[in-house]
């Protein structure tokens, strides 16, 4: 359930970020989902030792999910996120500290975050320590007769996370620079959707199945380690590449690979990305299940199954300078960027497509797969 | 007995070197690549976490991706 997160950790201990304001338009779609809206990140320095940074996102989601269509109807809902921050720096350490607050009709999320960064070895190293907490307050939808959607008033659970990152940014040669992070999250209370079902094998049933409620386990803790390497070209551009290894207590485990290109020329910048991403199901996953009360732990979320997934990203900037009449505006840019997302499941099939009159079973029907496009442009101004 | 001598040596010596101090290999004057804008990790951090974001909620596999904080409901 942990999400979003706007503050990334200083590469550099002793420099604190720019001045510096985004307003971003972003937009998925794919699988029968279409999430979009704004964010704005804005950040301002006061003196040399503090800088204050506050950002608001928001969703507009409407979705008719494979999921949705199997267990829920069509819905449309609006997220809200609120995130301030700041940071201080003293010497060779920064320390930063900030709350998130997100909430939506069905879902509010409280976070707050500490963090402490340190030059050292002549500023080539940065260790990064950082730990946050996270209280969230879990509802559930349902349509009134009239048709107004209301919170079920029988149904209020909460979860509680913890995260610990340890983080390291080391110069390597003149030309090479190489980030570690590690990073342990534990998660308590009520882990799973509360809208999503699991498939159990029915022949009474016209389908062949029946729906039933998904058993979560109420504990989960994951470890992820990464290492990102990154190479500026002899003719001005940049290379990297980053790999990931996850696993965690509900048996995921998963790889991650990244690679990118910077580029670059004149006044514009191109950026190129391949990411490949792969995982196994979780012990306590089945596409459908036997009969009711199979297992302890049941669950049939697309997140816990196995699947591979491919993304394919280009960025493009084009870098202005000031701005006429805003002397104050020093540089500014407006970037597009396209990704491409394919997931491909094996062993979370389209219960959509069992059709048992024509003779296809549950069980039988075709592994699902999606596509998802997702644009984001945005207007940057540093101060 | 020869490798209990060359395992003394080898600790005698990090004991050593652990008490000098370590001389930065790239001096800052070398470091100007590191000043442009191209090699920084996270150069939007506004559209990075907003990726990161889009795929958290669609995998199983979470952190260590360079952030601090966060917390939602993800749908």
């Amino acid at each position: 359930m942990l999400g979003i997160c706007l503050l990334g950790a200083p590469a550099f201990a002793d420099v604190l970020p720019d001045d510096r304001a985004d307003v971003l338009y972003h937009r998925y779609e794919g699988g029968g989902i279409t999430v979009q809206g704004p964010e704005v990140l804005v950040r301002k320095k006061i003196g040399n030792s503090v800088s204050l940074s506050a950002s608001y996102y928001e969703d507009l989601i409407s979705s008719a999910s494979i999921d949705v269509k199997l267990s829920a109807s069509p819905y449309t809902e609006q997220r809200k996120q609120w995130t301030g921050g700041v940071e201080y720096m003293h010497d060779k350490t920064t320390y930063s500290a900030g709350v998130i607050t997100s909430k939506e009709p069905d879902y509010q999320a409280n976070t707050t975050y500490y963090s402490v960064s340190q030059s050292m070895f002549g500023d080539l190293t940065t260790l990064t320590m950082s730990y946050k907490r996270g209280w969230d307050h879990i509802f559930r939808n349902i349509k009134e007769p009239n048709g107004r959607i209301v919170n079920d008033p029988t149904f209020h659970e909460q979860a509680d996370h913890r995260g610990y990152t340890l983080s390291l940014s080391q110069i390597l040669t003149r030309s090479l620079i190489a980030d570690f992070n590690y990073e342990v999250l534990t998660d308590q209370g009520y882990l799973a959707s509360p809208y999503r079902k699991i498939l159990v094998l029915d022949p009474t049933s016209g389908k062949g199945y029946s729906l039933a409620d998904q058993v979560y386990p109420n504990t989960r803790t994951s470890n992820a380690a990464s290492i990102d390497l990154k190479y500026y070209l002899p003719f001005r551009a940049a290379i990297d590449g980053q790999y990931r290894f996850f696993s965690d207590t509900w048996g995921i485990v998963a790889h991650t690979v990244t690679l990118g290109y910077t580029q670059p020329w004149k006044q514009w910048v191109f950026d190129g990305t391949v990411r490949y991403y792969r995982q196994n199901s979780a012990s306590f996953y089945a596409d459908i299940y036997p009969y009711p009360d199979y297992a302890n732990f049941m669950a049939r979320d697309r997140e816990l199954a196995s699947f591979q997934s491919y993304t394919l990203g280009a960025g493009v900037t084009y870098q202005f300078g000031g701005i006429p009449h805003m002397p104050w505006i020093n540089k500014s840019s407006l970037n597009l960027r396209f990704d491409h997302l394919r997931i491909n499941y094996s062993d979370y099939r389209n219960a959509l497509l069992i059709d048992v009159p024509n003779h296809v079973y549950p069980g039988q029907e075709p592994l699902y797969s999606l596509d998802a496009n997702v644009l984001q442009l945005f207007f940057s101004i540093w101060y | 007995m020869r490798l209990t001598k060359v395992i003394i040596a080898a600790a005698l010596g990090l004991s050593v070197s652990a008490c000098s101090t370590i001389q930065p290999w790239v001096k800052p004057y070398e470091r100007e690549h590191f000043a442009d804008p191209i090699m920084s990790f996270d150069r939007d951090p506004v559209s990075s976490v907003y990726l990161d974001h889009v795929f958290e909620t669609r995998e199983g596999a979470r952190g260590a991706t360079g952030g601090v904080g966060g917390g939602c409901g993800c749908n």
